[in-house]
């Protein structure tokens, strides 16, 4: 049913551009890996300190709020790269299994982490210094799984 | 002689195995990236802070601190991995352009994280809630930074063989740089 539209994807003059290009796949790969890089440290920084490990001297909410526009630049770049290469092989895309588990899960990482995990890092758990704390804990542990099922499906397009 | 050496590494039977395996070897380079996230991760954001633009209200030493632990784990599974992958196929990744470039900024950026850490560290306790850290504490964050970021680029282009050996002709300085002895058809 969707195939007609990755179909048109590829067909696109982005598309078409990055798959008869040499040097574009890989440099924008490479780009994608950096926003991965910076994204891993953004979200880690804060779900780490919900688990009670990290930063644990520093009040949740201060560094969540600073690791924010971080967080969004990185997201902004990943899907900046991500686009030109999805539609360079989008017909390969849409018959890969990988790639399905990722665009299913990245949703649902995206609305945890801005839905969920941003009101109880920065409202409820605003004033929380001390340790553990098992909402805090729960959070944490689903968003670092969401995410990491985000990236291990990315990665695994590749191979499959 | 290091080449009779990685040849025959290559030849061992696991690391023929190893790049061979249906599983094994995608599993290990995913191991390798996705610690990207925790490795690279967290050092650029203890970067960005030593910068001063980023969490300029979280002291330094919480990251050089607290955070550290985190980020050594994920050195040792980067290099774990990383050894790996380069046993898998040495003769290859040796004569590699972007595999030496790679181990090079490496290089770099391990002095740059000694010479922090015997240095501008060692006062930490002073500038500790600075929103800007002095100047030896962000040239060692810059370049933290832009030697991490080339890792990453130059790692990733590894997995391309346009300059590999056996794809002639190249101009001199590109086999100069692989280490490429031409003259008898291609890798030696």
């Amino acid at each position: 049913m969707l195939e007609p539209f990755f179909r048109w994807c590829e067909a696109t003059t982005i598309g078409q551009a990055v798959a008869q290009s040499v040097w574009a796949f890989p440099i924008l790969e490479a780009v994608h890996l950096i926003g991965l890089c910076v994204l891993g440290g953004a979200l880690l920084v804060v779900d780490l300190r919900l688990l009670g490990a990290g930063l644990t001297n520093q009040p949740i909410a201060r560094i969540a709020r600073h690791a924010r526009p971080w967080l969004i630049g990185s997201l902004v770049l990943m899907v900046a790269t991500g686009v030109p290469l999805f539609l360079s092989e989008a017909i390969k895309a849409y018959y890969n299994t990988s790639f399905w588990v990722k665009m299913c899960t990245l949703p649902v990482a995206l609305a945890f982490t801005f839905g969920v995990r941003e009101r109880v890092a920065r409202r409820e758990l605003a004033d929380e210094l001390a340790g553990p704390h098992a909402k805090g804990r729960l959070v944490g542990a689903v968003s670092l799984a969401l995410w990491f099922t985000v990236a291990a499906a990315g990665r695994w397009i590749g191979f499959s | 002689m290091i080449e009779r050496f990685l040849a025959w590494l290559g030849e061992t039977p696991w690391s023929i195995a190893l790049l061979e395996s249906l599983y094994a070897w995608p599993f290990v380079e995913s191991a390798h990236v996705l610690t990207l996230g925790l490795f690279v991760g967290t050092t650029a954001m203890m970067d960005l802070r030593l910068l001063g633009i980023a969490f300029r209200r979280i002291p330094v030493t919480a990251f050089t601190g607290r955070l550290l632990p985190w980020t050594r784990i994920g050195f040792v599974i980067m290099t774990a991995t990383g050894l790996l992958l380069f046993y898998s196929q040495p003769l290859r990744y040796y004569h590699n352009v972007f595999f030496r470039v790679k181990v090079l900024v490496l290089i770099l950026a391990g002095v740059n994280a000694w010479i922090f850490h015997r240095g501008a560290h060692r006062s930490a306790g002073v500038w500790d809630w600075d929103a800007r850290p002095p100047r030896a504490a962000r040239i060692a964050g810059a370049v933290s930074l832009t030697a991490w970021a080339l890792v990453v680029i130059t790692g990733r282009l590894i997995a391309y063989n346009w300059f590999d050996c056996d794809i002639q002709p190249q101009p001199a300085w590109v086999n100069w740089m692989a280490g490429c002895a031409v003259a008898v058809g291609g890798a030696e």
